[in-house]
């Protein structure tokens, strides 16, 4: 490999000492193109052999009638099965709870992230401490954090319960979903921070303490400059964060385990894969929850102009 | 920051800011860790700190090969699709950190989606095209969709790092005769190792963390990882619920974030605000 590679390269230093100015830097810049995309295939080999191609695989399943427990009634059925999905009231109820999840625990962890962030920036002292703990809810696993809760709340049994009464929030929907909102920002929190934290320290200092001198009150700073400023990183961070809770399951499955009406699109299209063993039905949930997903970035990024992260890059 | 002057005042408020964020983000921890040092009696008693301590909870999950083997499953797994995780997005990051070549927003593109790509929606076919290829329940079957979800991650940290290495170095390389390759070995890989570390944690986090996969695509302890098998538990007769064991098995897994929390931290802080967003 290398051999030839240098051998390779031996050609090409003749080539450049033979005078021919042109010809030697195209020949360069092919070897640059052919180097790049030999680099990059084994990792977009991947990539595409576990996404795309499964993804192609669920539509052919989703349009076939395919029930493991009925292997020999296998059958090409066209949209059926999302007929039978959009009209079923348990598909509305999961993207209701999966909305209603998205909605609320990405607006408080922007706010509480946000708070963090300038913490994180700004502290006088103890700054890495702060920053040690913040990251311990984002690296810790989810499933983990998940049981802490649901103990937490189990009445006689949990801390949380026995302060607020010795309540069961886990047993009726609206709490339920309040406790699986709370659990996602307290895992979710740091990574928002984290986020705005790198758009934060983009905001020039000069900037802030010019405003300071012209009588700017904190609030008119941070609302005129910083916020402006750091926009587009909010729009990023905001994208990860909707699009990620929008997948929301290791929390609801452990917490609830969608009982109660309050099991998310993702825990809906697992039961029916694991608990019913409907491959048609489950690949037709899988792709509604991949256009769902299509939409809520292609909003962001048509409509709210956010820079898709890397794209720098590629202007490089 | 040297310049700024501290009044009492602003001292005690960031220090209450400080304190409470540090509160928030340990109690929970605190909470397993109680948990998981009560007697299986004392669990039935809501109070914070345990009433009477005991390591029953710790012996009874590492005596039996039900926490211990997804244990190795989780280490090994995580320690082999990170490493090839890391390879391959080293590999990528560097062409498209430094090269020229036609389809490199198409590879940036692709790894925006797949870093916000639903993985229930690939839970349905991959169980089905893992059956078929025989990779249901085992390791290379967590393997691979980790590498695959580890690879955008891997990119996008890698790619910053890459750019922050002076350009100069890999020409004067070539200069000297090195072809783009042994450039890459020679003298760009060594300048990017603290990049890659840093990814590597991050890709490491992300494997051990996950749980859909883990459940969907193992039906055994042979390749069920710790987090999965968590959510298998049974208790010592079928009307307990082992809140114990499964609090213990719980601290046992968060140890190792902890520990790399608290070493890497700076290195974790600067890979995700550096990858993430510099849009």
């Amino acid at each position: 490999m290398s051999l030839s590679a240098q051998v390779a390269a031996g050609s090409e230093a003749t080539q450049e000492a033979s005078g021919k100015r042109k010809a030697p830097l195209s020949e360069g810049a092919r070897a640059e193109r052919r180097l790049g995309w030999m680099l990059c295939a084994p990792a977009v080999i991947v990539m595409i052999a576990v996404t795309a191609y499964p993804v192609g695989y669920a539509i052919y399943l989703s349009l076939q009638r395919d029930n493991l427990e009925l292997p020999n009634a296998v059958k090409f059925i066209g949209l059926s099965n999302y007929a039978a999905v959009l009209s079923s009231p348990f598909w509305w109820q999961a993207l209701k709870v999966t909305v209603i999840i998205t909605v609320f625990s990405v607006a408080i962890t922007l706010v509480l992230g946000m708070l963090l962030a300038m913490l994180m920036h700004r502290t006088l002292f103890g700054r890495n401490t702060v920053r040690t703990a913040a990251l311990i809810p984002y690296g810790i696993v989810t499933v983990a954090a998940a049981y802490g809760w649901q103990y937490a709340w189990t009445p006689n049994e949990g801390y949380l319960s026995a302060a607020f009464g010795n309540s069961a929030p886990l047993t009726s929907e609206v709490p339920a979903i309040a406790v699986i909102i709370l659990a996602e920002i307290w895992k979710t929190t740091p990574f928002m921070a984290l986020l705005l934290l790198a758009g934060l320290s983009l905001v020039p200092e000069d900037l802030q303490k010019a405003a300071k001198v012209d009588g700017a009150t904190a609030w008119q700073r941070f609302t005129r400059i910083t916020l402006p400023l750091m926009k587009p990183a909010i729009l990023v961070a905001l994208l990860f964060r909707t699009l990620d809770s929008f997948r929301i399951f290791d929390n609801i499955y452990i917490l609830t385990a969608g009982a109660n009406g309050t099991g998310s699109v993702s825990v809906l299209g697992y039961d029916n894969l694991f608990n019913a063993l409907n491959l048609g039905i489950g690949s037709t949930i899988s792709i509604l929850i991949f256009i769902c997903v299509a939409i809520i970035a292609f909003a962001f990024i048509k409509g709210f102009g956010t820079a898709a992260p890397g794209t720098d890059i590629g202007k490089r | 920051m040297a310049a700024v002057i501290t009044t009492p005042r602003q001292k005690t408020g960031w220090g209450t800011a400080n304190f409470v964020v540090i509160a928030l983000a340990l109690i929970p921890v605190l909470w397993m860790v109680s948990l998981s040092f009560k007697t299986p009696t004392a669990v039935l008693d809501p109070s914070f700190i345990p009433k009477s301590w005991t390591w029953s909870n710790y012996t009874q999950i590492l005596k039996t090969s039900q926490f211990i083997r997804p244990l190795i499953n989780s280490i090994g797994i995580g320690l082999i699709s990170t490493f090839i995780a890391v390879a391959l997005a080293s590999m990528a990051a560097y062409a498209v950190a430094r090269l020229a070549f036609p389809g490199k927003g198409v590879l940036i593109g692709m790894s925006l989606l797949i870093a916000v790509f639903p993985q229930i929606a690939l839970i349905t076919p991959m169980f089905s095209i893992e059956r078929s290829l025989h990779l249901f329940n085992t390791w290379p079957g967590l393997v691979i969709p980790y590498v695959a979800f580890g690879l955008p991650l891997g990119i996008y940290t890698l790619s910053a790092f890459f750019r922050e290495i002076p350009w100069e170095l890999e020409k004067a390389a070539k200069v000297d005769g090195a072809t783009p390759l042994q450039a890459f070995m020679k003298v760009i890989a060594p300048l990017a190792a603290p990049g890659m570390v840093t990814t590597a944690i991050l890709v490491f986090l992300f494997c051990w963390n996950e749980f859909l996969f883990a459940i969907s695509f193992t039906s055994t302890t042979a390749s069920r990882t710790a987090p999965a098998s968590i959510a298998y538990f049974s208790g010592s007769s079928q009307f307990t619920v082992p809140t114990g064991p499964i609090a213990a098995a719980a601290v046992v897994i968060t140890i190792p974030i902890i520990i790399f929390v608290v070493f890497f931290q700076r290195r974790i802080v600067s890979g995700l605000t550096s990858g993430a967003v510099k849009g």
